[in-house]
């Protein structure tokens, strides 16, 4: 595994920040499925505070969940247009730098959709955290990475096969098990004033060794024919 | 090493995808400073020979010596590749894509994309996008991002598919100019009497293999 150089890395997330605001193809899509997943929910249930703090975990973890997997979609969609993925394989850039670049890139993706939809979740489930507010960021920043880290590698993975939108979820959904359970359950925890120590050191560990994996086996995929 | 010694030696390449084999053990050497006419009808093995020596396709069997290097990665910022889709980004300009292709090589010169842009004919202050070219303006801007790093080797592919007479002709005349300079110029393409005058070799392949090897292109023409 060779260390991505910043300098790379920085000008490939710039280029995507660059052309997903000009486009704003993963934005958009990840803004409508949310906001469709909080409307209906909230006039499919007519939870007390208690029980949205039961099931707000849940609810908002699956629907950043679903958004995140079209976010990773568009992310190398735009790589095989014109076949500028061929461009960057030439070139001595490495691919660590490419890998790095686009999980970052999608992490501002997916952070600004938590950003905007966070407050509208708030007002349709009428939430209110009774544990402190810094651990619900610290879970939503360590969530969001566990998503576009293997995200991102798996969407490389299924860029090559025909059917790449229903590959990715069947690839991503089973391996970020352990991830998703730690992120709703310490969410809810958190929501319900209890302790989520445990769950939180699982998503720490889960992140560490995923990022590992994807930055050692990332090479491989990019070069797979 | 001098021009004319060996720059590329491919020793029986083979390339085969599941069953079907491309490439059928290519041997051949290719002389520095020199433009060699890859000819052939369609699924002769052109382009596949082509991305094989830029290191995106992986050899089934065979060696490739690419300026005396066995592995790509060791000589690919001396190589320049330009394919049969752009290999650029629609939504930026043609400068904006090629200050990011610099980046890359680690090229911190601004001017040179700028240069590029204009060697080949076009305007580097042009603000449109990429995907608002026309098909011959997207040709040349991706001959630019192929010259971006200064190879010594170029690799393109079909570089005067759907380009005007008139453009194309500037282009070969570039490319003339470019090997004239030491650089050694593969070109794959159906449009051979464009290069008649300025290719050193034409490479006729067929089956996946190096039918004949000639610096006369209408003796290939009267022997196919």
């Amino acid at each position: 595994m060779s260390a991505a150089p910043p300098g790379i890395t920085r000008a490939t997330l710039l280029k995507d920040l660059r052309l997903e605001w000009r486009s704003k193809d993963a934005i958009n899509s990840m803004l409508f499925f949310s906001l469709l997943v909080v409307v209906v929910f909230s006039f499919s249930f007519d939870p007390s505070a208690e029980e949205s703090r039961q099931i707000a975990g849940g609810l908002i973890w699956v629907a950043f969940l679903f958004a995140t997997v079209v976010a990773l979609n568009q992310t190398w969609a735009r790589e095989l247009r014109n076949q500028v993925l061929d461009a960057y394989r030439v070139s001595p850039a490495l691919p660590n730098s490419l890998f790095v670049a686009k999980a970052l890139g999608n992490f501002v993706f997916v952070s600004m959709l938590e950003a905007l939809m966070t407050p509208l979740f708030i007002a349709f489930y009428r939430l209110r955290s009774l544990g402190p507010t810094w651990q619900l960021v610290l879970v939503a920043v360590l969530g969001t990475w566990a998503l576009v880290v293997n995200g991102t590698f798996f969407a490389a993975m299924s860029i090559r096969t025909r059917s790449r939108e229903i590959m990715l979820p069947l690839l991503l959904f089973p391996i970020s098990i352990p991830a998703i359970l730690s992120m709703v359950q310490s969410t809810t925890s958190i929501l319900n004033g209890e302790g989520a120590r445990f769950w939180i050191v699982l998503l720490v560990s889960y992140d560490l060794v995923f990022t590992t994996s994807c930055l050692l086996l990332f090479e491989t995929v990019l070069n797979a024919e | 090493m001098t021009d004319n010694a060996a720059v590329i030696t491919v020793t029986n390449l083979i390339k085969q995808f599941g069953r079907f084999a491309a490439l059928r053990g290519v041997t051949a050497e290719f002389a520095g400073g020199k433009l060699y006419a890859i000819l052939g009808d369609n699924g002769a093995g052109k382009t596949t020979l082509l991305r094989t020596l830029a290191g995106l396709n992986h050899a089934s069997g065979g060696q490739i010596k690419i300026l005396g290097a066995t592995k790509f990665h060791d000589i690919c910022d001396q190589v320049g590749y330009m394919a049969h889709p752009s290999l650029l980004y629609d939504e930026m300009s043609g400068m904006e894509n090629l200050a990011y292709f610099a980046q890359l090589y680690g090229i911190t010169d601004g001017s040179r994309s700028a240069e590029v842009i204009r060697a080949v004919g076009l305007d580097p202050t042009l603000a449109r996008p990429v995907g608002q070219y026309s098909q011959g303006m997207r040709q040349r801007m991706s001959l630019a991002r192929a010259l971006l790093n200064d190879p010594k080797i170029l690799l393109l592919d079909e570089p005067f598919s759907n380009v005007d007479l008139h453009s194309a002709s500037d282009m070969v005349h570039l490319l003339a100019g470019l090997r004239d300079q030491g650089k050694t110029i593969f070109v794959v393409t159906h449009q051979a009497s464009l290069l008649e005058n300025a290719a050193d070799e034409f490479v006729w392949m067929e089956f996946g293999k190096i039918a004949a090897r000639t610096r006369d292109l209408k003796r290939l023409e009267s022997a196919q």
